[in-house]
């Protein structure tokens, strides 16, 4: 297998930044992957794409694309990409026709060739009738479609998207993330920054968790939610006896406290609840035996005279796995 | 690991630049002819009614000399080749670069990231030229028998104009337009010749570090004929020329590295 991208020790200082964007990160994606980089704003995922695309020179390390390096040789490099950024950067002089047609046209794409492949972008992308029509009224999901298809017109070896689905309706989500499996079946190696962990669940073949311009973790989904330590997940649903006063520190509830007094319990978190107003989840992170703590765990909550509701192993989410690697919440 | 062809032969890499270039300045010129009326009208409501009013309506009431329009008439080229690219180049760059990203596309097309800011001068300098063309039918109009060129110099004429329009583009790379346009304007010689000045020493003086000055006193020489068979006084073509020339290269120069500190963080 050929790699698509090599990082080795990349480092991004901005001249007034405090630390380093990018603070030696290393590393590859094969050919024909669908690579994540997942992390919350500001982890440096912009940053690094940035470098990769030749738009932001890195402080130190080496990068390259389709075996070119970016910064000694960045026209050839310019050849190898396709990218589609975060917010659109439309040419809003043209329509959205000549947008793909004059994008192929300075990458060197034969007239008859750009004709053709606009025509069967614009059709793939629902956008066949749209091809005259200018950009003023077109919607985020539109849009995005228009730069998805600009970035494929002179077929680029690695297709880089920056958050793609950030801000767009679930319908446009569920449509672009259909287009990237389909590039994915063809073959296209594509790289996506993302803190949308559903988002890289989905998709991705391998992700690197990113935090502070580090990578933190890089492993397939599944070899990430093992980094969970103990790796039983257990959510308690309950009725509480009595509402918990707001403003109570955290673990005074005395049913939370009973849960995290048990033996095995790592961790106890308490979830948002759902459904019922007066019902609360708690999420048990334990090592040891599943089917004794499910016992231990029921008898507790009866022990505080709280109602159980329901009892159920959870898979770990890669939120999870984030928020065990980094101690915070993605979103944060 | 195979190896990819990663290695371009350097030729191949100069033809993809080239062809590079030459869509984006198909695209430019797209461009232009498709906004050509409201561009136009932008640019020539101004000189329209200089022309008018300090052409036709000053002499008209006598305020100022009849003559005032043939001399006020190289200035009002000048000013329109040179304005018109610099707030072409400094508005679409300040919007391209600060938040619609819309050049984005061109900065990652396989070229040079200087060559794609060599485009957008060399094309904003000709939207100057075609602006500033269009002030010679304007002006014959507008001040009807007031209206005198000299046609002797017309290679000189246009020499002028491409060096001033090239000024103006290499000088809205630069700067942010607003704040410079109106001191740049009015210290620049366009509304009278420099050596009329000699009564106000030190503003005589002052005009001389504005580059539009030159462009103004280059036009006055090669358009204005000869008033009772005496030729208009101008400050030397020769240095009309070093300056311009001169504040070109360093202008543009600045310019080109400030465009990469933009685009490339």
């Amino acid at each position: 297998m050929t790699a698509a991208i090599e990082v080795e020790h990349l480092v991004k200082r901005y001249p007034r930044g405090r630390a380093n964007a990018v603070d030696d990160v290393s590393f590859a994606v094969l050919r024909g992957e669908t690579f994540g980089l997942l992390g919350p704003n500001g982890a440096g995922k912009t940053t690094a794409i940035g470098i990769l695309t030749t738009r932001v020179l890195p402080t130190g390390g080496r990068a390259a694309v389709a075996g070119i390096d970016v910064v000694a040789d960045p026209i050839a490099a310019k050849q190898r990409i396709g990218v589609v950024p975060q917010t659109s950067n439309l040419d809003r002089s043209l329509r959205v026709r000549e947008i793909l047609t004059f994008h192929a046209a300075y990458h060197g794409v034969s007239r008859r060739e750009r004709q053709a492949r606009a025509d069967a972008l614009l059709e793939e992308l629902g956008l066949a009738a749209r091809g005259r029509d200018k950009l003023d009224w077109f919607s985020g999901g539109l849009q995005q479609r228009v730069m998805l298809g600009r970035a494929l017109m002179h077929e680029p070896d690695v297709l880089f998207l920056d958050e793609p689905t950030n801000n767009l309706d679930p319908q446009s989500r569920l449509f672009l993330w259909d287009r990237i499996r389909a590039l994915h079946e063809r073959g296209v190696t594509v790289v996506l920054t993302t803190h949308d962990m559903e988002e890289a669940d989905r998709l991705c073949d391998r992700i690197a968790i990113m935090d502070h311009g580090r990578i933190l973790a890089l492993d397939t989904p599944e070899g990430l939610r093992r980094l969970i330590p103990g790796g039983t997940m257990l959510e308690v649903r309950t009725r509480l006896p009595q509402a918990v006063p707001a403003g109570a520190p955290a673990g005074a509830e005395p049913v939370e406290a009973a849960l995290a007094a048990l033996p095995g319990v790592t961790a106890v978190e308490r979830r948002p609840g759902s459904g019922t107003d007066d019902a609360a989840v708690y999420r048990l992170y334990a090592t040891g035996d599943a089917g004794q703590l499910l016992a231990s765990a029921a008898q507790a909550v009866v022990r505080e005279e709280a109602e159980l509701l329901d009892l159920r192993f959870a898979r770990p989410s890669l939120e999870d796995v984030f928020i065990h690697l980094t101690g915070s919440n993605l979103r944060a | 690991m195979t190896t990819l062809d990663a290695t371009l032969p350097a030729h191949g890499r100069v033809g993809a630049a080239a062809r590079s270039f030459l869509a984006i300045v198909e695209r430019d010129l797209l461009v232009i002819r498709r906004e050509a009326p409201s561009f136009l009208v932008q640019t020539l409501v101004q000189p329209l009614f200089f022309l008018f009013v300090f052409g036709k309506v000053l002499t008209g009431i006598g305020t100022a000399t009849p003559s005032f329009g043939t001399i006020l008439l190289p200035g009002i080229v000048a000013f329109t080749c040179f304005l018109t690219p610099l707030q072409a180049v400094s508005i679409d760059l300040g919007r391209d670069l600060g938040f619609t990203h819309e050049i984005d596309d061109r900065l990652l097309a396989p070229l040079p990231n200087v060559l794609v800011a060599l485009e957008k001068f060399g094309l904003a300098a000709l939207r100057g030229l075609i602006a500033g063309a269009c002030v010679f039918p304007l002006a014959y109009l507008v001040l009807g028998s007031g209206y005198h060129v000299r046609t002797d110099l017309v290679g000189e004429v246009a020499g002028m104009m491409v060096l001033t329009a090239l000024l103006g583009a290499a000088i809205g790379m630069l700067v942010g337009a607003a704040l410079l346009i109106t001191p740049l304007l009015f210290t620049g010689c366009t509304y009278y010749p420099w050596s009329t000045l000699g009564g106000i020493g030190w503003f005589q003086v002052v005009t001389l570090f504005n580059p539009l000055t030159y462009a103004a006193e280059g036009l006055r020489h090669a358009m204005l004929p000869p008033i009772a068979g005496h030729p208009i006084e101008t400050l030397p073509m020769g240095w009309v020329l070093v300056v311009l020339c001169g504040s070109l290269v360093v202008i543009l120069g600045a310019g080109l590295r400030l465009f990469r500190h933009r685009v490339v963080s």
